[in-house]
């Protein structure tokens, strides 16, 4: 905790010279940056630009049918105790999608203050947090499967609603899903003790990262998919 | 100034793992703000269909409402406010060329929307659910 004030200025408080410093020296680019982390990010821009096909897709064929889109907000609805509530499951969803990226940036925290323990149960919660989630998914694509949503057509309007959902919501919980199995395995690393050797709790950082983009991504899928 | 500072911090940062250790450490309070505020934001975006505000005013709640929690997820959550400008700039400026196939597709659907307008003519939709 002490160091934070030590490293804000290095970090934080410097000019576009040091950009060009960086960029310009034969040496590694990013300084002080742990290399997987590096990777991760890089990985995450491309993955941004795989999300962001996807919903420019989206844009293009909701904005230019002639047919009127679904209101997500009526075909997300649920009927819970006799009230019938707009869009409540995807909100659930979301609330559940951001305490599990509060429960990973607390576990990165931990991690770099070596507690095994603490970091690796709030892994295995943010796994959890992962798993319904997807369950929830599960759940939403059975009932709209049931009600006649195929990725062609569907009961309520633009035959392309069916395969945007289909496609944006299922590879994000394919992120989901490989980001569970993902921290499970980091998880159980930590456990054994697998990063004291090297003292390097940057990797559960790195999975952080992963993780906290799969939330990003719902805030535009929730945003521009659920909510427009 | 700069120059000195960047080999000041190069010579404390040799390349051992030791150094590693102390990453992004930052005090836990941080983290429980941001996860409240993501919570209240989320339910405002959540409020704006609940209220169903429509047109205009719709699009504008929620599009602050996306930027914002992104901006807080990206800088706080993932550490990005305390990067070095290096990293920063590699991962934020690129994603920036995403408005200009935006903007090409928005022209092209409005393109393929006046073509069908005009040559198939308004084909009606079916009613809703509910």
């Amino acid at each position: 905790m002490t160091d934070q004030t030590a490293q804000a200025p290095v970090a934080a408080s410097q000019g576009l010279q040091s950009l060009v410093d960086d960029w310009s020296t034969d040496q590694e680019t990013f300084k002080q940056v742990h290399w997987g982390k590096a990777m991760m990010w890089i990985f995450l821009l491309s993955d941004t630009f795989i999300f962001s096909c996807f919903l420019t897709s989206y844009m293009t064929v909701r904005s230019s049918t002639t047919i009127p889109w679904p209101n997500p907000s009526e075909v997300f609805a649920l009927t819970i105790a006799g009230q019938h509530i707009p869009l409540i499951l995807i909100a659930i969803m979301t609330f559940i999608l951001i305490s599990s990226s509060g429960t990973m940036a607390l576990a990165v925290n931990y991690g770099y203050r070596r507690d095994r323990r603490t970091t690796a149960l709030l892994m295995f919660a943010t796994a959890l947090f992962g798993v319904t989630f997807v369950s929830m998914q599960g759940f939403e694509w059975t009932k709209l499967i049931l009600e006649g949503v195929r990725p062609w057509q569907n009961p309520w309007g633009a035959p392309q609603f069916g395969s945007c959902f289909f496609m944006i919501t299922g590879f994000h919980g394919l992120h989901v899903s490989i980001g569970v199995i993902y921290l499970t395995t980091i998880a159980i690393k930590v456990l054994k003790g697998d990063f004291e050797r090297k003292g390097n709790y940057e990797v559960v950082e790195i999975a952080g990262l992963y993780w906290h983009f799969v939330d990003l991504v719902w805030v535009f899928i929730f945003a521009f998919f659920y909510l427009w | 100034m700069a120059h000195e500072s960047v080999e000041a911090e190069h010579a404390l940062a040799p390349a051992g793992d030791h150094n590693a250790a102390h990453g992004q450490q930052h005090p836990l309070g941080i983290y429980f703000a941001i996860w409240g505020l993501l919570f209240v934001l989320s339910t405002f975006s959540y409020l704006v269909d609940y209220f169903h505000f429509v047109g205009f005013t719709r699009w504008t709640l929620i599009l602050a409402f996306m930027w914002l929690k992104a901006g807080l997820i990206v800088a706080v959550f993932m550490h990005m406010r305390w990067e070095r400008l290096a990293l920063i700039y590699a991962i934020l400026i690129p994603p920036l060329l995403l408005g200009v196939l935006v903007a090409l597709m928005s022209i092209e659907a409005d393109y393929t929307f006046w073509t069908r307008v005009i040559f198939f003519g308004l084909i009606k939709g079916t009613p809703g659910p509910g």
